[in-house]
């Protein structure tokens, strides 16, 4: 019985604790580019790229309020920073827009066009990312690391393993939960939000109808800030911030708005649970966990790990070949343009 | 109304609408008829701003509108329904048509955080004006219906709807009846009649039924192989030589054509 519970924690501790925080943050990372591919019709590879923008600019705005001397008791003060950081990513995204992406959709471009020019649009986000804070991997998470350690975790229940819960994944889950709660109370109760869905749902239509354009694009955009920042920013404080990994993090959260059904809001958040589980499922250890579960006999003399973690964006990329040779528009049904 | 001078629309190398120069005059019911694939729905596509015209122009009380957007287009009150029927799949019938009046309170995000009030009272009443419509319509019960999940012809109605939400000048039809019984073919028909007499609403209707083009519309134009093949009244219209043999012609190449390949 012990033994049992010892797996359980273990599980909880290296599986699903880290697997629903990583999911999250998939997810809302999902949620962007669902919502540009829904309205503005084009896989948008500067996400990743957008992401680092929206991260270091809160990194940034983290460290001016540090050496200010203004903190947020025991959460990060990269949370108080968050509001500027996506304040700066949507005039970003809104610039970007009006000098790049307009002029194509005016041309009523091909979405193979637009996704090559955002691949364009990603080299540049790339450098700048690069100029304003460097290729260096930072950390910005301050106050208090742990809601529970594994030691006072142990201590409180006697148990030989250990739950550590991080700040960084209470705030991720929290987080997320709001805003994905305020993001679908958005589209599905305002006007605003109609308009967008109803431009998701049928261009030629709401173009005929009183909908301005340009203002849902506008609007697109606003959001996709606020979630590619919030998105960065959760994922920085949990691990931490490099460029590099946040170009790298296209692929997974490609893999979960793909999954999930592209331009589905439901989908991405699916899709990122989905594929964030799969990865540390693939690549976790299980010797631990099944040493507790199985008699001394059987126990693995192996790590029992399926896949080194090296592979782990190799789980994606399998996780969406197989979604897609059964379902070709995703889990949810998404749009298949 | 409407003015279209020398318009062509060319796919590649084919010449959908091959030089049509047609007026629609205000306050008519002008009928758009013509053998498949004449390009009366590629030309309701160019004059509505969908697709832009190879070379010609189009006018609208005598102001070029010709390569504007739809939604330039709509703020003129000019509206346009699908041959295949259009809707916003994830909305219900009353949402879909509560979507079509531009410049709402809610609009815009400031609105939607600050003036709460003026936009449930805006809601209030759009949502009053989309049940008057599905009443006319006779559809009331599929208000609360999910748009997706409704049949070919009430979608039909629900595009004739969507013309009824606001006031528009000119309507362009394209087949409003294709997949509508009789019965509701002539609540169609009087609906455009009431719509056309009391809100002093132009239309211009492609339909392929001649009895109901016979019963709505005067003038009625033809079209053929992309031009304007006769003009007139529906009678003298359907006496027209060459309007019987555009009709007849094509269907007997069809039948030598099948016959060879058979
Ligand atoms: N986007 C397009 N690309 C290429 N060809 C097109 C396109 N749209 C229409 N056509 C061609 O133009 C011709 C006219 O089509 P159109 O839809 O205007 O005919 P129609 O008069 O509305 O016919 P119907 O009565 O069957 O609706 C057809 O031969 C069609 O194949
Ligand atoms: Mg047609």
């Amino acid at each position: 019985m012990v033994d049992f519970l010892n797996a359980i924690v273990a599980l909880l501790n290296y599986v699903i604790v880290p697997a629903t925080s990583y999911g999250a943050q998939l997810a809302l990372g999902a949620l962007g580019v669902t919502l540009i591919y829904g309205i503005l019709r084009f896989s948008n590879f500067a996400h990743g790229d957008t992401m680092a923008f929206g991260t270091a600019i809160t990194i940034l705005v983290t460290w001016l309020f540090q050496s200010w001397g203004i903190g947020f008791g025991p959460l990060p003060t990269a949370l108080l920073a968050l509001p500027f950081g996506i304040a700066v990513t949507a005039l970003l995204l809104l610039g970007t827009d009006r000098m790049v992406y307009r002029f194509y959709r005016r041309q009523k471009a091909a979405p193979v066009i637009l996704v090559i020019v955002s691949m364009g649009v990603m080299f540049i986000m790339n450098g700048l990312v690069r100029f304003v804070i460097g290729v260096q991997e930072q950390n910005f998470a301050d106050g208090a690391r742990f809601v529970i350690t594994a030691t006072q975790f142990r201590n409180l229940t006697g148990l030989d393993e250990g739950l550590a819960v991080r700040t960084s994944t209470v705030i991720t889950v929290v987080t997320a939960v709001i805003v994905v709660a305020a993001l679908f109370w958005f589209l599905n109760k305002t006007r605003s939000g109609k308009s967008m869905r109803a431009f998701s749902d049928n261009e030629d239509l709401a173009l005929l109808s009183g909908i301005n354009p340009e203002r849902v694009v506008m609007i697109t955009w606003l959001l996709v800030a606020a979630l590619a920042t919030t998105a960065g920013v959760l994922y920085g404080l949990d691990k931490s911030f490099k460029p590099f990994t946040y170009y790298q993090l296209l692929l997974p959260i490609f893999a979960s708005a793909v999954v999930g059904g592209l331009g589905n809001p439901v989908g991405a958040i699916l899709g990122g649970f989905v594929v964030a589980f799969s990865e540390v499922t693939f690549t976790y250890a299980w010797k631990k966990v099944l040493t507790y579960l199985l008699p001394a006999s059987l126990a693995p003399d192996s790590l029992v790990q399926l896949l080194s973690t090296d592979y782990k964006f190799a789980v994606s990329f399998a996780i969406l070949v197989v979604v897609l040779l059964f379902k070709p528009t995703g889990l949810l049904k998404g749009k298949s343009v | 109304m409407i003015v279209v001078e020398d318009l062509h629309k060319h796919f590649g190398g084919f010449h959908a609408v091959d030089g049509a120069s047609l007026e629609i005059r205000k306050g008519s019911i002008t009928g758009l008829i013509g053998p498949n694939g004449a390009g009366k729905t590629t030309l309701f596509n160019v004059i509505a701003g969908r697709l832009p015209p190879t070379s010609g122009r189009v006018l609208m009380d005598g102001e070029d509108i010709t390569g504007l957007t739809p939604h330039e287009l709509f703020h003129k009150g000019l509206l346009r329904t699908f041959q295949i029927a259009h809707e916003f799949g994830s909305m219900t019938v009353r949402e879909n048509l509560m979507m079509v009046p531009a410049r709402q309170h809610g609009e815009t995000l400031w609105n939607t955080w600050f003036r709460r009030g003026a936009i449930a009272a805006q809601e209030r009443a759009l949502a009053k004006k989309a049940d008057e419509v599905l009443e006319f319509l006779t559809i009331s019960h599929l208000a609360n219906q999910k748009a997706s999940q409704i049949s070919g012809g009430q979608k039909k109605l629900l595009e004739l709807g969507r013309t009824m939400m606001v006031e528009a000048k000119i309507v362009f039809l394209d087949e409003v009846g294709a997949g509508v019984n009789r019965t509701l073919l002539n609540t169609i028909g009087d609906a455009i009649v009431r719509l056309n007499k009391e809100r002093g609403y132009t239309f211009c209707v492609i339909e392929h039924d001649m009895d109901f083009i016979g019963r709505l519309c005067d003038p009625v134009i033809v079209m053929a192989e992309g031009k304007v093949l006769a003009q007139g009244s529906a009678a003298h219209i359907m006496e027209n030589e060459a309007v019987i043999e555009a009709y007849l012609g094509r269907g007997l190449k069809n039948k030598t054509k099948a016959g060879a390949t058979a």
